[in-house]
């Protein structure tokens, strides 16, 4: 057994605690709300090797492993810096996958960003539900339907978009990869804030130019296996926020004083602290665990995302709940700093499956793995 | 014993039902079932209907304008105004200033002021906290100091609710800062926020809303006429206030409200196929929410009961604020989460009110993390939870 920290790993995460410490703060926040990213701290990020950090060396990066995912959303969590980093995770790891070598160096180096078009009305998340309808003629793709709460999307210049080339709008099969540029004729757009920091849109298409990439057969292993990467960059990323909101908290029940004395020192509120310290550790095992498995093969790695998800959901719930709680009134403004936390950490549960969406998929697939 | 109502009781609730049927406007009950922001005119339009029905003070003895219904009627009324979507009566004036004036205001007070607050001419907020008293109260620091026919105030106070809309504060004030206990020095004052010297900044929450303000007062100057009852006595009264009409305090019918909404939306969300209200997981949970809020609507008609028979309501209104907002709060938890990724853009125009953008995603979901959000109050406000809980082990326990 070892969980120390590699010295590279250490070294990247020290670095770029420090730079965010610097860097990050209210306006570049508000930056990523109004067109998806600060550039200055996109390129920081860059610079620092955190976009590197999530790509393997044959892929052009230095990392990419659980333990490197890990690391680098666990600090971002930290300071609830809203960039695109997941995205670039994701939908970087998909086009790594599918070959598309340039578009990964260059959101390396931090002059692209990305996005991945899956959800849609109504498919919830369910990765395999896919009704936007690909067509082929003369060897050239068109894209039609409806893409819905696609993070990211205004800011991207290249899309990744699942459609359907074949079967029925549930099948596992028939699932297509696509990239479309973001300028692509039939392409719209309605964007919007998150409620999480960073901007989100509806994407509707028609007949919309794209390009094929990825496996003639079906996508949905590669996109399960990406999601399930993404999964643990965003408990990472929880347990970074969890971390911080849990010491924000402690200050402020060692500082506020209500009858004469401060209101940590009331037993009822150090007992709320402690349960929150007990699950917040939990959570931080859950990490370890998903990041220690998410290469292995795909019903182990599940098994192990669904878990993380599942318990972080249950955990980031009592963290946000009690921490407003225990602040009274002023956890309820969004002046302070922990209104954003709050609602970042709160935003966890609406994707990528919530607890009780992960809850149903570790019982069947522990069905699974018992039969087999 | 006999759960159901009499034939009298349910007659009025057919008629509370009437009345909702032919007398609220479905442009105001829309708006408060997609959780959009209610403007001043919108309350002002539906105390205007209570009012003209003479519901507008159900509360109040008929001597001063009410309606002077029994607890029982007053609960249906209650339960059944929430459960339509109605507004909500703003309660400052009525429920608040209102009956501390009829128990300790002079006999000048009460006919000047009362009959404004019954025709809305006048719109009241609650000055009680300050940025270092919350939990605890009494330790108010928002100074009045007698010059001749007049008290200077100079303080602040803070997480006034709607006090952006608010003519007049009533405000708990220190009159005398050598008093042995912090209680004995506060007095209950009545402030025109016209007055110069009175500046209101608004608080932006974490959902967005802007429904509560910080309000500093710097020599403001306040006729001494505007003191109610005695000096010092203050702390009396806001206890008054804070015990009295508190039968509405579990929120039955914003429960009742907002579990149909919540089924309506997971009957039309759609989970693997088949409707959320169909996942096991989720209907589970629905379930056991639905669970507790037919055991606590019967202990709310327990307290009514006995208040209807004449016991002022005690520890019993602590249990239910907080079996009251942990199921209201489980309630906005389970809407939030019921939307899926539509939880997730944050479009304040979108609950604006007279919003006429295109929703983002199904209509009924832009408010659903707001309220969770925004209803986080709940357990804070009116005595926080664990401040509830201290009263239980004290005086129900006697632990
Ligand atoms: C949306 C909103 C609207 C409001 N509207 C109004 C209004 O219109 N007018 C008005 O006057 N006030 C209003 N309030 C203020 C409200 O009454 C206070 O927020 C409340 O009294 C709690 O005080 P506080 O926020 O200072 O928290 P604090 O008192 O500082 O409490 C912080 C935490 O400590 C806990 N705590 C405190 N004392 C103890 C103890 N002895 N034992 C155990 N735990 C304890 C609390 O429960 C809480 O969890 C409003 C508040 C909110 C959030």
């Amino acid at each position: 057994m070892d969980f120390t920290m590699s010295d590279e790993r250490r070294m990247l995460a020290d670095s770029l605690r420090r730079t965010i410490e610097r860097q990050y703060g209210p306006e570049a926040r508000a930056k990523a709300d109004d067109t998806g990213s600060d550039p200055a701290v996109w390129a920081a990020l860059a610079e620092l090797g955190v976009l590197g950090a999530l790509f393997t060396e044959e892929q052009g990066g230095f990392g990419g492993a659980g333990p490197d995912i890990a690391t680098v959303f666990e600090e971002l969590g930290r300071a609830a810096v809203a960039e695109p980093v997941t995205e670039a995770l994701l939908a970087g790891g998909i086009l790594a996958d599918c070959g598309k070598s340039d578009a990964v160096e260059q959101l390396i180096a931090g002059d692209m960003h990305l996005c991945l078009a899956q959800t849609e009305p109504g498919n919830r998340y369910d990765l395999t539900t896919v009704s936007t309808q690909a067509t082929e003629s003369g060897g050239a793709w068109a894209l039609t339907g409806h893409k819905s709460v696609v993070v990211n999307a205004p800011a991207a210049n290249l899309i990744v978009v699942t459609a359907r080339v074949a079967g029925d709008v549930g099948d596992r099969d028939g699932i297509g990869l696509f990239t479309v540029a973001a300028n692509a004729k039939g392409l719209a757009m309605r964007p919007y804030p998150m409620i999480g920091g960073g901007r989100g849109a509806e994407v509707t298409l028609d007949a919309t130019p794209a390009e094929r990439i990825g496996p003639d057969d079906t996508a949905a292993p590669i996109l399960e296996r990406h999601v399930a990467r993404a999964i643990l960059a965003q408990c990472a990323e929880a347990v970074g926020m969890m971390d911080a909101i849990r010491d924000m908290t402690l200050d402020y029940l060692r500082t506020r004083k209500q009858f004469g004395r401060p209101i940590g020192s009331f037993q009822a509120l150090q007992h709320r602290m402690a349960d929150m310290a007990i699950e917040i550790e939990q959570a931080r095992s859950a990490v370890l665990n998903l990041a220690g498995h998410v290469d292995e093969e795909p019903a182990l790695r599940d098994r192990h995302a669904s878990a993380a998800k599942q318990l972080i959901g249950r955990a980031a719930r009592l963290v946000v709940e009690d921490s407003v709680q225990l602040h009274g009134g002023i956890g309820m403004t969004a002046e302070y700093g922990l209104g954003h936390l709050v609602r970042r950490l709160m935003a966890v549960d609406h994707r990528f499956g919530d607890t009780d969406h992960h809850l149903e998929r570790f019982i069947a697939l522990r069905i699974g793995a018992e039969a087999g | 014993m006999d759960l159901s109502y009499t034939p009298e009781e349910r007659a009025f609730r057919d008629e509370v039902r009437a009345f909702l049927r032919d007398r609220l406007p479905k442009r105001l009950s829309d708006k408060v079932r997609l959780g959009r922001h209610l403007s001043k005119d919108d309350y002002l339009e539906w105390h205007a209907r209570l009012r003209e029905k003479g519901w507008l003070a159900p509360n109040w003895p008929k001597a001063h304008g009410g309606a002077e219904l029994s607890a029982v009627q007053r609960h249906i009324l209650d339960e059944e105004v929430t459960a339509a979507h109605a507004p909500r009566v703003v309660p400052f004036g009525l429920n608040m200033l209102g009956p501390v004036l009829m128990k300790f205001g002079s006999s000048e007070q009460q006919a000047h002021y009362l009959p404004r607050i019954l025709n809305d001419d006048d719109w009241w907020c609650q000055g009680y906290s300050e940025p270092g008293a919350g939990s605890d109260l009494a330790s108010v620091r928002t100074t009045a100091v007698r010059e001749g026919d007049e008290y200077v105030v100079n303080g602040q106070k803070t997480w006034t609710t709607l006090g952006q809309h608010a003519d007049w504060i009533f405000c708990l004030v220190r009159t005398d800062p050598q008093a042995e206990k912090p209680q004995q020095g506060i007095s209950f004052l009545l402030i025109d926020m016209n007055t110069p010297g009175i500046e209101v900044r608004p608080i932006v929450l974490i959902d967005g809303s802007t429904e509560v303000n910080e309000v500093f007062f710097s020599d403001v100057r306040v006729p001494v006429e505007n003191l109610v009852g005695e000096e010092n006595k203050g702390w009396t009264y806001a206890k008054y206030l804070l015990t009295h009409e508190r039968t509405g305090i579990a929120g039955v019918g914003f429960a009742s409200a907002g579990l149909a909404n919540l089924k309506r939306i997971a009957a039309t969300e759609m989970s693997g196929g088949r409707p959320l209200s169909e996942n096991p997981f989720f209907a589970a949970r629905m379930a056991q929410v639905e669970i507790d809020l037919m055991a606590m609507a019967t202990t709310n008609l327990r307290v009514v009961a006995q208040a209807e028979a004449g016991q002022a309501p005690g520890p019993e209104s602590s249990m239910l604020k907080i079996k009251g907002t942990q199921i209201r709060q489980e309630i906005n938890f389970l809407t939030r989460r019921a939307v899926g990724p539509y939880a997730m853009p944050f479009a304040s125009e979108l609950l604006e009110e007279g919003t006429n953008h295109e929703p983002i995603g199904p209509e009924y979901a832009a408010a659903a993390a707001p309220q969770y959000l925004n209803n986080r109050k709940l357990s804070i406000y009116g005595g926080s939870n664990e401040i509830q809980r201290g009263i239980i082990t004290k005086t129900l326990l006697n632990l």
